[in-house]
């Protein structure tokens, strides 16, 4: 077992890549600062919209900000000393392979399909050993239950229920969204401390 | 064959089978998939020559839109 302080000096030195700050990237994100984890690497291309606050991790006087800048703002006012990386860009297999190379692990948070598809498959190849942490199906109320989180082949962990997709009428709200964002965070955080074993995620 | 699809230990009569074959004999009619063989990732245009045979660790991820 590990007291507080023993899991704060382990994070401190461990670096986590967020792929995307929407509802997954940036609840994850302020999340992993709140524990300790010395350096987050973030990217997002978009810019905060009013209709992101009921899921996001912003504020109402940072609509039109950059998504990638506001986390690092708040961010900051969780813990200072978290350094923070944002990139202001939209990935694509080259853009993931140079800015989350030095990271320990990387947390998929894309809010597309076609998206996810492409990281697993950009990680597979590029950095077969890099844990990869999947945020997938998390849309509507309800059915906490059906949310959990998996462990496919060596790298790929998958969090979320599997099948709610977001649509008009079944749109990403902030207690699932927030769930799955957080058992992104915790399967980091076990993996950050060593543990890869399936029985404790 | 036995083979271990998502984990799970599963059984068919066949003694190997193709990647789309097994996809379709599963009906995964997923848009959307990620597959994997022994740890090795398999893309959408190497389903068709790529074989499963006992034994084999399989992967099939069906992905959802949402974040």
């Amino acid at each position: 077992m590990m007291n507080v302080k023993k899991i704060k000096s382990l994070l401190n030195k461990k670096t986590v890549g967020i792929a995307g700050c929407g509802g997954l990237g940036s609840n994850c994100a302020a999340t992993l600062a709140r524990i300790g984890v010395g350096k987050l690497i973030i990217a997002d291309f978009d810019a905060i919209d009013a209709s992101n606050l009921n899921r996001q991790y912003f504020f109402w006087e940072q609509i039109g900000q950059q998504k990638v800048f506001a986390l690092a703002d708040n961010i900051h006012y969780i813990d200072p000393e978290v350094e923070v990386i944002p990139h202001d860009m939209k990935l694509g297999p080259a853009e993931i392979i140079s800015v989350f190379a030095e990271c320990d692990i990387i947390v998929e948070a894309f809010d597309l399909a076609e998206m996810k598809q492409m990281i697993i498959e950009t990680v597979s190849t590029e950095f077969p050993d890099k844990p990869l942490i999947i945020g997938n199906g998390m849309a509507g109320w309800g059915y906490s239950n059906s949310i959990k989180a998996e462990k496919l082949g060596k790298n790929i962990y998958v969090c979320g229920d599997g099948k709610s997709e977001i649509s008009k009428i079944l749109p990403p709200l902030a207690p699932r969204v927030g769930i799955v964002a957080h058992m992104q965070a915790n399967t980091a955080l076990n993996i950050l401390l060593g543990n890869t074993n399936e029985d404790a995620l | 064959m036995n083979i271990t699809l998502n984990n799970r230990p599963d059984t068919f009569e066949e003694e190997s089978l193709t990647f789309e074959e097994l996809i379709k004999k599963k009906n995964f009619t997923f848009k959307l998939i990620v597959t994997k063989l022994n740890g090795i990732l398999v893309r959408k245009e190497e389903r068709n020559e790529t074989l499963i045979k006992d034994g084999d660790d399989v992967m099939v991820l069906h992905l959802v839109s949402g974040g």
